[in-house]
């Protein structure tokens, strides 16, 4: 039985249940002659509440916990000697996972009994064959003790998952028959289920907190263990990049910096003052028809996915800049360059400041300009020394953001910037930044043990403690000029 | 008083302002400045519509040709002497053929056709003309072949579709100067083509497969269609619409009708805009980290995608719905409690139905931006090379599937340049659903929005 048709089933139990506890509500108090306190459909709901939610809880509960716990305790038998040379027993553990679901797939397809794979032994059958007949390859042949392993990986597998059928539906059908058993007229059905449906509120709400602790939880947990790999003293001040499959790789962070600061100033100076002109504009000069038109325009803008610029990046702003500007002038060959991402991201966030600034400049108080036009000022006079300095702080906030922006954009960067790491002052160079290398150091077949693949964890960590704090700082300044003005 | 203005202006403006209706040098510059300033911001907005329209006309340019492609169609004798050899249309047997068997019966067939037809080029023997059908045909002839043995031994009128080079050919995007020096073709091979386009043998016309074909190898871009791509991301849509809409919702009535004033709420509030701000590629690592090596989900599952693509859109629905509740006047509220509703009756009832036009065009525009997102999904491997489509729900959304945003990606890191007129073709395609769930979410929004 998969866990779908356990939710399922569980679904329809709470469909039951409802029903019954309604019943149960209306022959009560039909038979005592009482009113009920609450609307039936009360009685009901509380039923179906208790049926559901506790049962799906342990369910998600344990699909999260089982596949960690099992292979703890069957990586934990595994002796080092099996682990061979200059591996890892994570890796050891993939072909034991492996295998186990394969022999699930043969006898699923019936090409085996349970009692065969218990007398099947590795060391006499060949089961790398067999294995590869159902789909899955194995690099190597299978030694005994992962036989061993991967066997018994799967019989606890098959176990617990017995276990959590039988857990969950008796959780389901324990709650849902107290519930339904307390029902009397008297019972404060209403309050009870309002209870329970403000308590998943809340938890809904704690959804958020969950995700910022995972995310911080994942990236120091693994940061940790590459930084005891890796000294951190090297990673963060060494002017090198060069990592190795090996191991001896240099892992210095710096050209990585370098490279995403400097598309981030490019797209920074293409984006804040032609973003904000087209604020001032829309804002102080354009008629009611064209900013009708011009702002859903600029947040439909906003809304292109980043792949799309990295595409025109990659197509057409890289070649052209190559073939008109690097090329004539002797500036490099390259048609990924700090340029052409640095202007395709800004491009991409000139709507995003433009609109951000448009509300900022809104949010003037009138007063303020027909102070300034009394006084005899133009409008651009009134716009460079009152409106200005007035939103400055929002947009400062602004600019924060899309610098947070900048420096966490992904696909216009893998796609326009390049992949070579180094610090280098020409922007028609390749270079590469912080998200192009988690990318390029995570992607494929990752093993989760050397500091190659460990060191995309400690930039990921750099990077969200770089957002957060320019994102932190810009709400701050944001919040704080908003109270100005109200 | 006269003279105290006529005073003034002279000291300001200088002893030639006589009057205010002759313009004197400086209010002339500073007319000039505020000329300069305005030009400045219409050359602004002119910049980014001129930057907007090059990114449209570059991704059309490149990407409308995907929509045709170039077909070959002839008649192929399905020799029952060398697909069934044994002759008793055993299905194992015949599962057995490999396209090596089926290549000899389209060489011959278009040998045929092309005597038939008188079309020859010199130099342009039966095996060089084969090059012009693609190696993807073969594998078509023998999925039909598998699926209907009735025909072995009849002749089958078949669509073949003809190679990369020659459908670029068609496309401008391969010339007879380029043919000459490239190993795939020749200046003979398409002289050879056109022939055959002129006997009415081979011609463009709309590429449905580029919309229902999987991915195919390399070497292959004229097979290659979207068709995995669009489950996947569809299947993560479907999810990330399932598990967002309703934890969002709930979420934020929580936090604008629950939630007492103290600190934890305020935690709760500043996590979900900040969370709104962290770059995707965070929420990457952590499904990477969360979803596949400690839950030991598989990789390049839509399941894994949706999950984090769920996260990340939670803030902007928790927002969009908060704005929403925010916007019903508090006097329905009131009313409610006062005929004697409870607090959660009166935001189920009234509250909630009255939000539910904004709650849903916030849904769409999380779920627009969720389906463009691409380097979260990069990391937990949705850019592996997927042939086969997933299963029907639910069990499919545990098997490896592509989504259309890393399709593009994956597209154009590939060397032919075919790709990049796919790469191309699938961002119109995801444009085109962009633009579809953006219209619906502002009609929504025009027809049902009330202004209290």
């Amino acid at each position: 039985m998969t866990s779908s048709v356990i939710v399922l089933i569980v679904l329809g139990l709470a469909v039951i249940g409802y029903f019954l506890g309604r019943q149960r509500a209306l022959t009560a108090s039909g038979r005592e002659g009482t009113k009920l306190h609450s609307l039936p459909v009360y009685y009901g709901q509380s039923v179906a509440l208790f049926v559901a939610v506790p049962a799906l809880l342990l369910l998600a509960a344990w699909l999260f916990l089982q596949p960690v716990l099992i292979e703890g305790s069957v990586s934990g038998k595994i002796p080092d000697s099996a682990v061979p040379d200059g591996g890892a027993k994570s890796l050891v553990m993939v072909d034991v996972r492996r295998i186990a679901d394969g022999l699930n797939l043969i006898i699923a397809q019936g090409g085996m009994s349970e009692d065969d794979l218990v007398a099947m032994r590795a060391d006499v059958s060949d089961i790398r064959g067999r294995l590869a007949e159902v789909g899955v390859a194995l690099g190597s042949e299978v030694s005994p003790v992962v036989f061993e392993a991967a066997k018994e990986y799967r019989s606890k597998g098959l176990t617990a998952s017995l276990i959590r059928n039988i857990a969950v539906l008796g959780v389901a059908i324990a709650f849902g028959y107290w519930a339904w058993a307390r029902i009397q007229p008297a019972l404060r059905a209403r309050n009870i289920s309002e209870t329970f449906v403000t308590a998943l509120l809340m938890g809904s709400s704690l959804v958020a907190i969950l995700t910022t602790v995972g995310i911080v939880g994942s990236l120091l947990f693994e940061s940790i263990s590459f930084f005891n790999m890796y000294p951190a003293k090297d990673f963060f001040l060494s002017a090198t990049w060069n990592p190795q499959f090996r191991g001896g790789s240099d892992l210095g962070f710096l050209p990585l910096l370098w490279g995403t600061l400097y598309v981030s100033f490019v797209a920074l100076a293409l984006a804040v003052p032609i973003g904000l002109m087209i604020a001032i504009y829309l804002a102080e000069y354009a008629g009611r028809s064209l900013r009708n038109y011009a702002k859903p325009a600029i947040e439909v803008l906003a809304g292109i996915p980043t792949i799309v610029y990295g595409l025109f990046a990659l197509i057409t702003v890289g070649p052209f800049l190559r073939d008109w500007i690097a090329q004539p002038l002797g500036l490099g060959s390259s048609s990924s360059s700090v340029m052409t991402a640095g202007l395709v991201m800004g491009i991409m966030l000139i709507p995003f400041i433009s609109s951000l600034s448009d509300d900022i400049i809104n949010a003037v108080p009138q007063a303020m300009r027909d102070g300034s036009y009394g006084l005899g000022a133009t409008k651009s006079e009134t716009i460079k020394q009152v409106i200005l300095p007035a939103a400055l702080p929002g947009i400062v906030g602004a600019f924060l953001l899309a610098a947070s922006r900048a420096i966490g954009e992904t696909m216009i960067v893998v796609m326009g910037a390049g992949a070579a790491a180094r610090l280098d002052l020409n922007p028609f160079e390749a270079m590469t930044t912080i998200t192009v290398k988690i990318v390029s150091q995570l992607t494929g077949d990752t093993e989760f043990a050397s500091p190659e693949t460990l060191v995309a964890f400690a930039l990921g960590l750099t990077l969200f403690v770089f957002t957060l704090c320019l994102n932190i700082l810009a709400l701050y300044i944001v919040r704080k000029y908003r109270e100005q003005y109200v | 008083m006269t003279e105290v203005t006529a005073d003034t202006t002279a000291a300001v403006g200088g002893p030639k302002a006589r009057s205010l209706y002759q313009v004197n040098e400086r209010t002339r510059r500073r007319h000039a400045s505020e000329r300069r300033f305005k030009m400045m911001g219409l050359a602004a907005v002119i910049f980014s519509i001129i930057a907007l329209l090059g990114l449209m006309t570059s991704i059309l340019s490149n990407g409308l040709s995907s929509f045709r492609q170039t077909y070959i169609t002839m008649e192929v004798f399905l020799d029952a002497a060398r697909l069934d050899k044994a002759g008793n249309r055993n299905p194992a047997d015949i599962e057995k053929i490999t396209t090596f068997t089926i290549q000899p019966l389209l060489q011959a067939a278009l040998k045929k056709t092309m005597e038939d037809r008188a079309v020859a080029v010199e130099g342009v023997d039966a095996k060089k003309a084969f090059e012009l059908i693609s190696k993807e045909a073969a594998a078509q002839l023998r999925w039909f072949v598998i699926e209907n043995p009735e025909y072995i031994g009849k002749s089958v009128t078949f669509d073949l579709l003809a190679s990369g080079r020659v459908d670029g050919y068609y496309k401008g995007r391969v010339t007879m100067e380029s043919a000459a020096l490239d190993r795939n073709i020749s200046p003979q091979q398409l002289m050879l083509a056109d022939e055959l386009k002129a006997a009415g043998i081979l011609e463009s016309r709309f590429n449905w497969s580029f919309f229902t074909a999987p991915d195919a190898s390399d070497t292959r871009p004229e097979a290659a269609g979207l068709g995995v791509a669009i489950i996947g991301s569809a299947y993560m849509m479907l999810i990330v619409l399932v598990l967002a809409l309703p934890i969002g919702v709930a979420a934020s009535i929580y936090l604008e009708e629950f939630a007492p004033q103290n600190r934890w709420t305020d935690l709760i509030e500043v996590n979900i805009s900040n969370l709104a701000a962290v770059p995707s590629i965070v929420f990457g690592i952590l499904g990477l980290a969360i979803f596949i090596n400690f839950a030991g989900l598989p990789q390049s599952a839509p399941i894994v995608g949706a999950l984090v693509l769920t996260l990340m859109t939670l803030p902007t629905i928790i927002i969009a719905t908060r704005a929403a509740l925010k916007a019903v006047p508090p006097s329905i509220n009131d009313a409610a409690l006062g005929v004697g509703a409870s607090k959660m009756q009166a935001i189920f009832h009234h509250i909630l139905p009255l939000a539910a036009p904004g709650i849903l065009t916030g849904t769409i525009i999380g779920l627009a931006q969720a389906l463009g997102e691409t380097a979260p999904l990069l990391l937990i491997g949705m850019v592996a090379f997927v042939r086969e489509y997933p299963g029907a729900p639910p069990e499919g959304f545990f098997d490896p599937a592509s989504a259309l945003p890393v399709q593009v990606y994956n597209w154009t890191q590939r060397g032919d340049p075919a790709f990049v007129e796919r790469a191309s073709g699938a961002i119109i395609v995801l444009l085109i659903f962009l633009v579809i769930m953006n219209a619906v979410a502002i009609l929504l929004r025009r027809r049902f929005e009330r202004r209290w």
